[in-house]
């Protein structure tokens, strides 16, 4: 039974994953040919780093909001966190390498505390992700408005080079994002809380029953989710060599992290997804914008393009999914395969579905039949009687 | 006494709200009471409230829309450049704006009812869709303005009344369109909808034509964007950042209403409430002199405490609905099941965990 399950649960997960993979491959022919036709190689190494480029900053951020999707939540406050996460750092370093360390340490430590709050909003106070995090990102906004009047501090040169530097065609903050990743999907599959993630994203009652503390992962993912944010504030900081109070904004980080994460085959709703199918989504998203850029298409055309494609790619296969979804506690449901990936910790889940549920169901129903029985009962008994 | 109940709880806090901010108004600034500044305020809010009253059939329905500000700038757009300051074009582009906002939400609803792409990330596609086109048209930059009766809608109103002085046609369009909302919602095809939010699967088995209630709600709220995008043509002229971030904000005068995210739970009216108290906030926040920075700190920091009120007070039952997750063999019982269920499970004891919840019930059933 394990091993069937296994088998299948490998089978279905590299399904979603590959998908993605075969549709960044498909954008990546169809770009390739467009190039070709003006006249350009779109495997050039210039072109390559430049795609590699385009992927690191909404890599990062897409990174922290696949782990706050999973776990049934959003992040709206994501932009505002990689403002102010740039002008920190660009602050406390003024010029000066020996700051470094003490900037990424403080950017990142305040955009732990960001997140810490976000998730605690969420799971102590009960407030949606979504309202939640749009709130958070307000604050933020407001105490970015009324301090930062335009770009601040200055990076110096050896964090620049984080931008800058490539190994071949290959970026080095490309490098770090990957890394990461790398980091992200052994946490999810790995660890403890990384599987909670998963079993409170896909079902927060039965994650509870079967004896998780349901906030801790979320409120970790949050955590997490902020951080990420923060490494792409850095990011955009060494590029800059400044820190903005409008970088995250103008990059849309908010919805376009959240577009790709569901471009990666993450379920929107939780529970199901990977950090790889995450990174095909913002390699989808990159070649894309490069192809565009190569194109000189319109940049307001493009804006069109996109959102086109976020919904075509979406609905390719969305489809099965909504129907696995649907199957899952039913006969050859896939609940006990999705727990079964979540390690021994989570594979209560099923069958404690599978009993609290008729639990909750049959009772009042048996009990309601059964008074409708001795109601009836009774009236036999009068009418004899009389 | 009952009243001051009603207010108290998550269904009367957003009225609660609004009324501690009108009153706060007031006190900073008496003349804020006199009819003709009521009417003002009414007149600025109507466009907001409208998209938050569209908005609430989507979300009450159990999605998201968030095409409707670029789908107000869009529509903003096309009045100023399709009319100009030819009179007589008025009425055939208005007619074509609504027959234009009702294909956006056809297309919404039809891809996330047949498609099943969530809408989150339909409206967000839309949306980029949209404001795109509409740039690209222009070039970037909105010009053209329309003629000037037809800005009337939205600035002009009826002059010597007797108490109000003046009443704005935007106060008079407000009030039709949240008395056919409230109507609509009455109506089986409203509260179909609400089911549909509620428990897609129940509704299914008793008998909605899924696809149709939910295409519904988004041709309805690109409806009532189309009528903001109106008034606002009026009210703030041609420019494309008119209508930016009205998604957000509509979002959110819902959820401040006491609109359940993930739909079922909500009543049209708050949703319209929701929409007033944040404007008076923003109008509050203007009396008070605070520095313009920080309003969008105090803006958030209201919303969430609002919401954690209502969401710690009484706790949304979504996730521990028993329906969907469990598709048990006796499928012809489930219907009537699940509708008792929603029926006696009143949001008094909604807020304790399932099983407790569930075992009170059948000892009351008992």
């Amino acid at each position: 039974m394990n091993a069937v399950s296994a088998r299948r649960r490998s089978g279905r997960r590299l399904d979603s994953t590959v998908i993605v993979y075969l549709a960044l491959i498909g954008v990546i022919v169809i770009g390739a040919i467009l190039v070709a036709t003006v006249g350009r190689s779109f495997f050039s190494a210039g072109n390559i780093r430049d795609i590699l480029t385009g992927m690191s900053v909404l890599g990062f951020v897409a990174i922290g909001q696949t782990l706050v999707i999973l776990c049934g939540s959003l992040d709206l406050s994501v932009p505002y966190v990689i403002s102010l996460s740039s002008l920190l750092a660009a602050d406390i370093m003024k010029g000066n390498p020996a700051n470094i360390a003490a900037a990424v340490a403080v950017a990142l430590g305040v955009a732990a505390l960001i997140g810490l709050a976000n998730g605690l909003i969420v799971t102590k106070l009960k407030v949606h992700g979504f309202i939640a995090t749009l709130g958070m990102g307000l604050i933020i906004k407001g105490y970015l408005d009324t301090n930062y009047k335009g770009t601040s501090g200055s990076v110096p040169w050896e964090f620049q080079l984080i931008g800058a530097t490539g190994i071949g065609p290959v970026p080095v903050s490309t490098v770090i994002m990957l890394a990461v990743a790398l980091l992200a999907a052994l946490f999810l599959n790995r660890t403890r809380v990384g599987n909670h993630i998963y079993a409170v994203g896909g079902n927060e009652q039965v994650a509870r029953l079967s004896g998780i503390r349901t906030a801790n992962p979320v409120i970790l993912a949050h955590v997490l989710c902020s951080v990420a944010a923060a490494m792409a504030g850095l990011l955009l900081a060494s590029r800059l060599g400044v820190g903005s109070p409008t970088v995250g904004t103008q990059g849309g980080y908010d919805l376009l992290s959240i577009a790709a994460v569901v471009l990666g085959g993450t379920l929107l709703a939780g529970g199901r997804g990977s950090i790889w199918g995450t990174i095909g989504g913002v390699a989808i998203f990159a070649v894309l914008d490069n192809v565009m850029s190569v194109l000189q298409v319109n940049p307001f055309m493009k804006d069109v393009v996109r959102g086109i494609v976020i919904v075509a790619a979406v609905a390719v296969y969305t489809g099965r999914q909504v129907e696995r979804r649907r199957a899952r506690f039913g006969p050859g449901g896939s609940a006990t395969e999705r727990e079964g990936d979540a390690g021994p910790d989570a594979q209560a889940p099923a069958p404690a579905s599978a009993s609290t549920q008729p639990d909750s169901a049959q009772p009042e129903s048996t009990q309601q039949s059964a008074a409708q029985h001795n109601s009836a009962q009774l009236d036999t008994n009068v009418g004899d009687r009389s | 006494m009952n009243a001051v109940k009603t207010l108290v709880s998550p269904r009367g806090a957003v009225f609660l709200l609004l009324i501690v901010l009108l009153v706060a108004i007031t006190i900073r600034n008496p003349g804020f009471a006199e009819p003709d500044q009521l009417m003002r305020f009414i007149q600025r809010v109507a466009p907001v409230a409208i998209v938050a009253i569209g908005q609430y059939f989507v979300i009450v329905g159990g999605e998201f829309d968030l095409s409707m500000g670029s789908l107000v700038t869009a529509q903003v757009v096309i009045a100023g450049n399709l009319i100009g300051q030819d009179e007589s074009r008025s009425i055939p582009v208005l007619i074509f704006m609504f027959v234009f906002g009702a294909v956006i939400g056809l297309i919404n609803g039809v891809i996330v009812s047949f498609l099943k792409v969530p809408s989150f990330i339909v409206t967000l596609g839309m949306m980029l869709a949209l404001l795109g086109a509409v740039f690209y048209w222009t070039g970037g930059a909105a010009t053209g303005n329309p003629a000037d009766s037809f800005r009337q809608i939205g600035r002009g109103g009826i002059r010597d009344v007797p108490v109000l002085e003046f009443i704005p046609w935007s106060v008079l369009i407000l009030a039709v369109v949240l008395g056919l909302a409230v109507w609509f919602m009455k109506r089986p095809f409203g509260r179909t909808i609400i089911a549909l939010g509620d428990n897609p699967t129940v509704a299914k088995y008793a008998g909605a034509r899924s696809w149709w209630v939910k295409t519904s709600t988004f041709i309805l709220s690109s409806l009532s964007a189309t009528v903001a995008g109106i008034l606002l043509v009026g009210y703030a002229g041609v420019h494309p950042s008119v209508g930016r971030g009205y998604e957000f904000i509509a979002i959110t005068a819902v959820v401040l209403g006491g609109v359940v995210l993930g739909g079922g739970r909500g009543w049209v009216v708050a949703a319209a409430a929701g929409a007033f108290a944040l404007e008076a906030l923003f109008t509050l926040l203007n009396f008070y002199d605070v520095p313009s920075t920080w309003r969008d700190a105090i803006q958030g920091v209201i919303i969430i405490a609002a919401v954690a009120y209502s969401a710690t007070t009484v706790r949304s039952r979504r996730r521990a609905r028993p329906a969907q997750a469990s598709p048990t063999p006796e499928k012809e019982e489930r219907p009537m099941e699940g509708a008792t269920r929603t029926a006696t499970h009143t949001p008094l004891n909604a807020g304790s965990a399932h099983p407790e919840g569930d075992k009170t019930h059948n000892q009351g059933g008992l």
